[in-house]
């Protein structure tokens, strides 16, 4: 017998550990763990569904504005063309606008009888009123801290090292996934946070475009907003409780990663 | 600048994908909120803007501002002096403390004065015996909008202070000056554009603030509706023409503000704080 199982329980003579075991932790799982866990959850399931909803839709339009604000900060900054800096300024309207204003501005759109509602429905998409609606609204909020985080970085990085880098005989591609995207990376990750915290909390510019139906499009600052108006403090500051747990839990975590990022880059 | 890419035709590709990501997400929204406003023409555009419960919006909206935006000044310049001048225990705390509103969701930023001052709050039999009403009211509504516009001038001040160091400050008080004639004759005028970049976000914050505001506000129109939450109430009455019109208020003040801004990142570049310039 290996020795971590050896450590974890007594030795003994006996046979039949296994089987017993694994058939007493299933029964146990199935008749009693299962349906209490729906006990204690059930009451929840309102919040855990929000919660869920918040988080997923935040990471998922955190990592495209990722992407997007990379190639965006990548062309302002490394090539010139006529109207360069007005494309700039551009990229900081998402902070100008006040969120109400994104917000029914981009349901305008988005919606069914909208321009761009219109046209993704004939793809069969749902865009406004639909997960797909939120994403769209928290795209709109999060690229700027993308572009603003990595420009500075890309503009001060060091073109010798790039030059050394084409001189040895490196490509276009292995010279930016080699020599570029690591240096870029901690600014990069920072950049994806910032836009991941603030679409975890945003309210204004989600809330036209949602649609907002219970369980499926009801986001977590809403649910607090709802629950305030039922006058159940109790409830609404639970739900706040738990978005700045698990916002700082994950901010945590990001933290570590680029510190590790950062020392891996180092060594 | 060197092209990067020795691939023809990359360039051109990038720039193009740029730009259209540019236009879908960002420049369209904006165009949508004067092509809705109008839709119906310059009468129906200005009837919405004309009415009482959208002056007395404005009025509130520029009231807060006009409370906020001074006091979160003067905080972010005690804050800056403060962090930048002094070596001291607990210094990142304070940092991370003066960051934390933009971490947090603006709706907790307003829960958080309901919990305080709420009917059932900690406070609230208190202020319900003196007849003191903040939450539902223009005090609260304040309240809320300090907390989500705390951060802005403190983190434009932070950096260039940081930058710029104390020399100046010391030899003003080699040569005899005081405190304050060494403040207000070395300090506030090295870092002035800085502040008025800070003030400037800090205010389209607070005249745009929705989420915080919502939930201490009470939605009584006429009375304690600001823009924002106007925008909304016509929007939520099917009145689309009204609500827009409403808000290309907040749009144009949003374009000045990102004018402004750009105007004196191009021209203040070296005054402003080390972060800015690009």
């Amino acid at each position: 017998m290996s020795s971590p199982t050896a450590r974890w329980r007594q030795p003994s003579v006996l046979p039949g550990f296994p089987l017993a075991f694994g058939l007493t932790v299933t029964y146990l799982g199935f008749i009693v763990i299962l349906p209490l866990a729906a006990l204690v959850l059930k009451p929840w399931s309102l919040v855990l569904a929000a919660l869920r909803l918040s988080f997923g839709t935040s990471v998922l339009a955190a990592l495209v504005d990722g992407v997007l604000g990379l190639i965006i900060a990548w062309t302002l900054v490394r090539y010139e063309f006529p109207g360069r800096r007005l494309v700039d300024a551009i990229v900081d309207l998402p902070f100008a606008l006040p969120t109400a204003v994104a917000g029914i501005a981009l349901t305008a759109l988005y919606a069914p009888t909208g321009p761009l509602g219109a046209l993704a429905a004939k793809f069969g998409l749902k865009t406004a009123y639909s997960p797909l609606g939120i994403f769209i609204a928290l795209l709109f909020i999060g690229l700027p801290f993308v572009v603003r985080a990595i420009e500075p970085v890309l503009q001060e990085f060091d073109r010798e090292v790039e030059e050394a880098a084409r001189t040895l005989g490196a490509s276009d591609f292995q010279r930016i996934r080699q020599v570029v995207l690591p240096a870029l990376a901690p600014a990069w990750i920072s950049g994806v946070t910032l836009a991941f915290a603030r679409a975890v909390g945003e309210y204004g510019s989600v809330i036209f475009i949602a649609g907002n139906m219970p369980m499926r499009t009801e986001i977590a600052p809403l649910l607090i907003v709802i629950k305030l108006e039922e006058f159940d403090y109790a409830g609404a500051a639970a739900v706040g409780v738990a978005m700045v747990v698990i916002s700082f839990g994950s901010l945590l975590a990001i933290n570590d990663l680029q510190a590790y990022l950062a020392q891996r880059g180092r060594a | 600048m060197k092209p990067l890419f020795r691939l023809p035709g990359v360039a051109p590709l990038l720039l193009v994908f740029s730009l259209a990501v540019l236009g879908l997400l960002i420049v369209l929204p904006l165009g949508v909120v004067f092509q809705q406003a109008f839709a119906q023409g310059l009468g129906a555009y200005l009837t919405p803007l004309r009415d009482p419960d959208a002056l007395a919006a404005i009025r509130l909206t520029l009231l807060v501002a006009a409370i906020s935006v001074p006091l979160n000044a003067v905080f972010g310049l005690a804050a800056a002096w403060t962090v930048t001048r002094f070596e001291f225990r607990g210094k990142t705390l304070l940092l991370a403390l003066i960051d934390l509103p933009f971490s947090i969701s603006p709706v907790v930023s307003g829960l958080v004065w309901v919990l305080l001052f709420g009917a059932q709050g900690w406070f609230g039999a208190l202020l319900q015996a003196w007849g003191v009403k903040i939450i539902f009211a223009t005090s609260g509504i304040v309240l809320a909008t300090l907390v989500v516009t705390l951060p802005f001038v403190a983190r434009e001040l932070i950096p260039l202070m940081q930058d710029q160091g104390w020399d100046e400050e010391a030899a003003a008080l080699t040569l005899g000056a005081g405190g304050f004639t060494t403040f207000f004759r070395v300090t506030l005028p090295n870092v002035k554009w800085a502040l008025v970049y800070g003030v400037l976000l800090c205010n389209a914050r607070a005249m745009g603030e929705f989420g915080a505001v919502s939930v201490v506000s009470g939605h009584i129109r006429g009375l304690t509706d600001t823009l924002p939450l106007h925008i909304e109430a016509l929007y939520n009455d099917y009145d689309f023409v009204g609500a827009f019109a409403a808000a290309t208020l907040l749009a144009s003040l949003g374009l000045v503000t990102l004018v402004v801004k750009t105007g004196l990142e191009w021209r203040f570049a070296d005054e402003l704080a080390a972060s800015r310039r690009h």
